[in-house]
């Protein structure tokens, strides 16, 4: 019978001494790559060196406090919002049987394909004290305004909401790729020995996949921190909303950079947080023997709690926008799609696509350098380099210009100088520099499902390969890639949907003539057409969803023993 | 085998980005905070006119600036074009436009909408009036921007987030005209005042103030046209449920703002850059403004939409918009301290 082995500490593999050499180049190239990843965030943190006291003292006086309180309550409602529903939704599609759940399975990443300000925006359209649902309250009932009372969709609580509603999927995601993953001896064993669903879940199942958990909380938390056009739209006082403000409002880039750079200490205490909660144990399977899992069969109250747990992220985070969103596009699309509109889904497809691919290959990289040299020097610069998922894009963008446009201006004055001859600029407003800047935001998303990936597969594989003769490089390819196929498509369509979205590095990057289907609906959006800007908005969440889906089937496919005619 | 074709399919991406189409003969580039919908006809009819052809980016504008300021003078812009006066200032302050000569340009755009020495040129003008509720409001009541401090309109304001623009240019224009403190006290006063806490957009405002949530709605004129001219059944009723009031007619007059364009100190396309801006001067694109997205022109003479004409004729602020930009940062401080979120 085999067993799952939890809390013992495994030695890094084995290096024969003849290959010492090219494990450390390997070692160098991941450094050198992470400072290159870094370089933009360094340039924010290097303005930390030239303070502005005075801006300094104006925003502690009177905001900075609002900013600190908004973003941990944003926090910690997101933290509990998107643990509730990602991982009661994963626990009982993967282990439990009741009506619907297959069509649950994939429908409930669906959210994901909405950006949180969309759903921003649409929800507003419905609830707000002018919109549909209290105007008909209003005419039902004879009431005006005074008279009752309901729910502020735009404040603090309203942006938890939002976030909460499309961010889940990411813990879903992981955690169900989790339970998934769990050896089925184990939940058997558990149940031999008496434990019923529930404590199975709380003793077995959930410690075995908090790796996953926390790390799709990370992401979720990240990605909170990052957000601007919800809490803007909801004027919400942030962190992020700060930076805009004291740069674009105030006028002074330093005393930004140093709100964004008091931002990634946030960023930093998540990631430690991250660290230590893997630290504390180590998970692996012993038992490479599977057999497909009996499901519990849900009864009565239950079988209908799931039902209506599983439901309602999906009407709330998907349907209900969704349905919003065709409405005005039904009402819109003649105008607003035309031969441009084509042009702009082909352009997004294609940056979204190259983009996740460079990501996913710099993340494999990075992550099994980690591996290889599980040196302190190589975590700290992986971290570093991952460090730019929390920090809104905007930053990012300024971060990758001003060394992108120094390297060219420096370049083109040494060979007038030398030669008579200008370049111009070569890497400054190409699309390079914005798949760079993608890179950058996104390398965390990539990175961590690839670390957690390559943290199921046990070290002794990588012995054994070794022993046989494998170099690290063949190693990487021919025994770890086939055996997390699925855990690489994840990383690779997280990135596309994610780069599908982005705006604001899109924004400030981007070559001549050269749009993007998150563009368009944003200035719109911010020209308060928000009606003109569905179309657009409905094509990012439509180009979003195929990933989506594929992305789940192949999660179902890659559960061990599970049967492919199902 | 997987991983090779990831690697093949990559570099002929990589390829692909690399081998970007070269730069036509006749053409001019522009960097714009004003929104593609709202140029790109202008720039078609352009290039129709002049086979000059434009290559365009958006974005915002601070964000624009700083890409500018980045790419110095290899910057292949030769046209910034912003959305505000404070913006096109501060370009100016940093070096990054020059100056340029141009009768038809001088003529066609009042001193008070473009730069003395001709770093940049306002091109349509944005009127930020009061609007008030017909049926709730006596527009005998209202007179100031200034007497919307009052007690009397306790409860009863609606206007957007002081993170916007518009309202740092609005609160901008009373430092310059009455100093720090006097606006401070006004901004303390006006914020207690507000309805609710500031949230959303222009439209919002208009929207709120419709549906019985306050009377009176601070907003930018255009969104109030756009309403009013929307498909949208519900939008027209609650625009029709308010009118304009022109505040401060017997003093500083209503605060507008300009957009605005300015050649780059950069320019490698020069002459085409001054005959972009002179067309965007011109009669033709400047009833294209009044008409289509119901601006008011900076050209006088040039006929208004029928929606413009009903709301009648007003004495706008003198002051010089670059003024705006000046006062911009104080404006921010001032609101933060009267607590306007």
């Amino acid at each position: 019978m085999s067993t799952a082995v939890t809390d013992i500490p495994l030695a890094p593999p084995r290096v024969p001494t003849g290959r010492r050499r090219r494990v450390s180049a390997w070692q160098t190239a991941v450094v050198a790559l992470t400072l290159l990843l870094a370089l933009p965030v360094l340039v924010v943190l290097g303005y930390l060196f030239n303070p502005s006291a005075e801006v300094w003292a104006h925003l502690a006086n009177t905001v900075l406090a609002d900013y600190v309180r908004n973003s941990l309550l944003l926090m910690a409602g997101v933290a509990v919002g998107v643990l509730t529903l990602g991982v009661s939704t994963a626990w009982l599609t993967s282990t439990c049987e009741f009506p619907g759940r297959r069509l649950f399975e994939w429908a409930l990443l669906l959210p994901m394909a909405i950006p949180a300000y969309i759903i921003a925006y649409t929800y507003t359209g419905m609830l707000d004290f002018a919109g549909p649902v209290q105007s008909q309250l209003r005419a039902w009932f004879g009431w005006s305004y005074g008279d009752y009372w309901f729910p502020e969709v735009r404040s603090l609580g309203g942006a938890v909401v939002m976030l909460s509603l499309v961010l889940y999927p990411y813990v879903y995601l992981l955690s169900r790729a989790a339970f998934l993953e769990q050896s089925v001896c184990v939940l058997d064993v558990s149940r031999t020995l008496g434990a019923g669903p529930w404590r199975s879940f709380f003793t077995v199942a959930l410690p075995l996949a908090r790796p996953a958990i926390v790390t799709g909380l990370t992401l979720a938390l990240m990605e909170t921190l990052a957000d601007y056009g919800t809490v803007q739209y909801f004027g919400v006082s942030t962190f992020t909303t700060g930076i805009f403000r004291t740069w674009f409002g105030l006028g002074d880039s330093a005393a930004a950079a140093q709100l964004a750079a008091l931002l990634m200490l946030f960023v930093f205490a998540l990631i430690l947080l991250e660290r230590w909660s893997r630290r504390q144990a180590r998970y692996h399977h012993t038992s490479n023997r599977y057999k497909a899992l009996p499901r519990y069969r849900l009864q009565g109250w239950r079988r209908a709690g799931a039902v209506l747990a599983c439901s309602l992220p999906i009407v709330f985070g998907f349907l209900l926008p969704g349905a919003q969103l065709l409405q005005w596009t039904l009402a819109t699309a003649g105008r607003m799609v035309d031969a441009e509109f084509v042009e702009l889904t082909l352009n997004t497809l294609m940056v979204a696509g190259m983009a996740s691919l460079l990501v996913l290959v710099l993340a494999l990289f990075m992550a099994y350098g980690r591996r290889l040299h599980p040196a302190r020097s190589t975590a700290f610069a992986v971290r570093v380099a991952a460090m730019g998922y929390a920090v809104p894009g905007a930053v990012i963008a300024v971060g990758v210009m001003l060394p992108f446009a120094w390297l060219d201006n420096t370049l083109d004055g040494w060979l007038r100088a030398q030669f008579g001859i200008s370049t111009g600029l070569l890497l400054s407003g190409t699309l390079a520099a914005l798949i760079f800047a993608y890179a950058v935001r996104f390398l965390a998303v990539s990175l961590n499902a690839v670390e957690a990936g390559l943290g199921r597969i046990r070290s002794s594989m990588d012995d054994a390969a070794r022993s046989l003769g494998l170099s690290p490089g063949q190693v990487l390819w021919r025994v770890h890639a086939p055996l997390m196929r699925g855990t690489l498509l994840t990383a690779l369509l997280l990135v596309f949907v994610d780069v599908l979205k982005e705006l604001p590095a899109t924004l400030i990057l981007r070559p001549f003539n050269f749009n993007t289907l998150a563009v368009r609906t944003f200035e719109l959006a911010s020209d308060e057409r928000l009606a003109d800007a569905s179309s657009a908005a409905l094509a990012i969440v439509l180009a979003g969803i195929l990933p989506v889906i594929l992305l789940s089937r192949s999660i179902s496919r890659s559960r061990p023993g599970h049967h492919h005619a199902a | 085998m997987r991983a090779v074709s990831f690697q093949r399919l990559a570099l002929a991406l990589l390829l692909a980005v690399l081998a970007q189409p070269g730069a036509a003969a006749s053409e001019v580039n522009l960097y714009s905070s004003r929104q593609e919908k709202l140029i790109k006809p202008l720039l078609e009819e352009f290039t129709k006119k002049t086979g000059i052809k434009v290559n365009l980016v958006t974005g915002k504008d601070d964000a624009i600036i700083k890409r500018l300021e980045t790419e110095a003078a290899n910057s292949p812009a030769d046209v910034l074009f912003t959305a505000d006066a404070g913006r096109l200032h501060r370009a100016q302050a940093l070096g990054l436009l020059q100056p340029i000569q141009s009768q038809s340009l001088e003529e066609a755009v009042p001193a008070a909408y473009r730069d003395p020495s001709g770093h940049w040129f306002g091109l349509s003008l944005r009127a930020r009036p009061i609007m008030y509720v017909k049926d709730k409001v006596d527009p005998a009541t209202l007179s100031t921007y200034e007497a919307l401090a009052e007690p009397q309109w306790k409860g009863r304001i609606c206007i957007r987030s002081s993170d916007n623009i518009y309202n740092q240019s609005l609160v901008a224009s009373m430092i310059a005209t009455q100093g720090v403190e006097k606006t401070e006290e006004w901004a303390r006063g006006f914020v207690a005042n507000f309805a609710r806490r500031p949230t959303g957009g222009d439209r919002d405002q208009i929207k709120a103030a419709a549906a019985g949530q306050c009377d009176i709605a601070i907003a930018n004129t255009y969104y109030l046209a756009g309403m009013l001219n929307s498909e949208d059944a519900a939008e027209r009723e609650a625009a029709e449920r308010l009118a304009v009031f022109w505040p401060n007619q017997n003093g500083r007059g209503t605060h507008v703002n300009v957009s605005g364009a300015g050649v780059t100190r950069s320019a490698k396309n020069k002459d085409n850059a001054v005959r972009l801006l002179e067309f965007l001067a011109s009669d033709e694109a400047q009833r294209w403004y009044a008409e289509v997205n119901h601006e008011y022109p900076v050209k006088p003479g040039v006929a208004w939409s029928d929606t413009l004409k009903a709301w009648g004729e007003f004495k706008a602020d003198s002051v010089n918009v670059a003024k705006l930009g000046e006062r911009n940062a104080d404006a921010v401080r001032l609101m933060d301290r009267a607590g306007w979120k």
